[in-house]
């Protein structure tokens, strides 16, 4: 198979996988036998289309192929329990016409269904994020296992045990009466928003996919837009990832080194995701949802977007943005990072202050930013062997290796030769 | 990756309205796919040539040069603006265009921020205008 045909047949998947796993699913009543007789259509795809090419329409293959084996499993089915009446009502169901217009709004209920069963609660965050990429993003075991830096037995795995899961606790692939589709809505953002960071927090790195993460969760995210646009939290999430995104290419250096917030150059910030972003966080505030998690954190993020240099933020509402977010979603994390912004507000002295009284957090043990912030406030304040042993301890408990390299460079910088004696004499 | 999905109409043929209206039908679903999938970025129709003006700048001053609307060739009528995966999903969705057969769709490919050495300075927008 060429190359340009097997990337053809990945992007047929890519766009057609979501709609048919959905219809599939609605009329077998059945997610993980839809899930398995679209693959089954992938797999006859990939075997057929090389020598015979890609049909004019694929989707319409693809669907008619995955029905027809629906139905041979179904019909076996049936011979074993003789439930002919169901299976009569099956078939029926299946050999709905391919509808290209979607008048019923069919196809927005199929896929959210299809969202809110791959991300329904009774699943692990592992599980949901696997299933999602999997029936909604169209990516492969291996893609999967690439993006999230496991081996493909475990991908494979969690697949299987969520399905199993689904099957065992009779989730329906029904969506859920009015008072429920907040919370299910909410936990289908969570998983985004997972992939999104695995993504994000991953640039740095070497590997290739994981920006296409980040492109991933962002697409996620807009699905869900269409398919619940009265959920501000959705826009909330999507400008929060379209700020994030903006900043990709001020991110890193050359080499793949982070770049500090405060040392980017920002005229290399992408400024359509930044229109995009206020767009999306506008949107999420005219809808009621200013206070939501995720709304905050992108009205925080809009405060870096719009400010033209790191001192010009306007650090005075992002101290009162962090005091909201606190209130709805209390973490020690949302309080270091308002210590930070504080120590901009009113001064190192300050922050520090704030970020002693976090010392004791039992929930920050282990987490490199605790001291990497410590560092800063104390070099700013010209307590630079302090400020060295707080870096060289950040570094120590940095998971990622790049910020590792960051944070010993800050530390060696502040030795130089004039005072490498005391600065020996502070480590010890 | 983003792309442009640009619609290339002759003079729009006037066919009967109720052609009409299953086209625009079919074009609202069309787009509304691009929606569910997550890829819609923005989208527009434009009116036809008769309000067109053209400028050109051949002495380093923009000056209007009348456009005849009855001229023949393709004009741009409308355009999808995507973010997908690859160039291959762009073709994908192009083909999947309920477009008229006198139609074209031109795919083209936006440049991205990082697409720019860092390196290339100031000169970064006027270097992206001319791409």
């Amino acid at each position: 198979m060429t190359e340009q045909l097997r990337q053809r047949i990945e992007a047929v998947w890519r766009i057609e996988a979501p709609r048919l796993i959905g219809s599939l699913a609605r009329s077998l009543r059945d997610f993980g036998l839809a899930e398995e007789v679209a693959q089954d259509a992938l797999v006859a795809a990939l075997e057929t289309w090389p020598v015979n090419g890609v049909p004019e329409r694929p989707g319409a293959w693809l669907h008619t192929t995955a029905r027809r084996r629906a139905i041979d499993i179904l019909r076996r089915a049936a011979l074993a329990t003789r439930k002919h009446e169901q299976l009569e009502y099956d078939m029926t169901v299946l050999r709905e016409p391919d509808e290209a217009l979607d008048r019923d709004g069919v196809i927005g209920d199929d896929l959210l269904r299809l969202v809110l069963t791959a991300c329904h609660p009774v699943l692990s965050a592992d599980a949901r994020v696997a299933l999602t990429l999997r029936v909604l993003g169209g990516l492969s075991t291996p893609e999967i296992a690439r993006a999230f830096l496991v081996s493909e037995a475990t991908v494979a795995q969690r697949i299987v045990r969520a399905k199993r899961v689904l099957a065992e606790k009779q989730v329906p692939f029904e969506l859920p009466p009015a008072a429920e589709l907040g919370p299910r809505l909410a936990s289908a953002l969570e998983v985004v928003y997972l992939i999104f960071n695995e993504g994000y927090a991953a640039t740095g790195g070497a590997d290739w996919m994981r920006p296409e993460l980040c492109a991933q969760a962002l697409r996620l995210g807009r699905t869900i837009a269409s398919l619940a646009p009265g959920e501000p939290e959705v826009h909330g999430l999507i400008a929060l990832m379209e700020f994030q995104v903006s900043r990709f290419a001020a991110r890193v250096d050359a080499a793949g080194q982070p770049i500090l917030l405060a040392d980017q150059d920002r005229s290399r910030w992408d400024g359509s995701c930044i229109q995009r972003g206020l767009a999306a966080l506008a949107h999420a505030e005219v809808l009621g949802g200013a206070d939501g998690r995720y709304t905050l954190q992108a009205a925080l993020a809009a405060c870096h977007a719009l400010a033209g240099h790191y001192d010009s933020t306007d650090w005075t509402g992002i101290v009162a943005l962090y005091d909201r977010l606190a209130r709805v979603a209390p973490s020690p994390v949302v309080q270091l990072n308002r210590a930070v912004a504080l120590a901009m507000r009113d001064g190192p002295e300050a922050g520090l202050a704030a970020l002693d009284a976090l010392a004791g957090e039992p929930r920050l043990a282990g987490y490199h930013l605790l001291p990497g912030a410590r560092g800063d406030l104390l070099q700013r304040l010209g307590r630079r062997h302090e400020a060295h042993a707080a870096f060289e301890q950040a570094a120590a408990l940095a998971g990622n290796e790049r910020e590792r390299a960051l944070l010993l460079a800050r530390a060696a910088n502040l030795l130089n030769p004039t005072d490498a004696a005391c600065s020996a004499h502070a480590k010890d | 990756m983003r792309f442009l999905l640009l619609l290339m109409s002759d003079t729009p043929p006037y066919a009967a309205a109720v052609t009409r209206i299953e086209a625009v039908r079919r074009m609202a679903a069309y787009s509304r796919a691009l929606q569910y999938a997550g890829v819609l970025l923005g989208l527009g129709r434009l009116h036809p040539r008769s309000i067109c003006v053209r400028f050109c700048f051949g002495d380093g001053h923009a000056r209007v040069v009348e456009a005849d609307a009855a001229e023949p060739g393709q004009v741009l009528g409308g355009y999808w603006m995507i973010e997908v995966a690859s160039l291959a999903e762009a073709l994908e969705w192009a083909r999947r265009c309920p477009a008229a057969p006198v139609d074209v769709i031109e795919v083209r490919q936006l440049r991205e921020p990082a697409d720019f050495p860092t390196d290339v300075g100031p000169d970064v927008t006027r270097h992206a205008g001319r791409g």
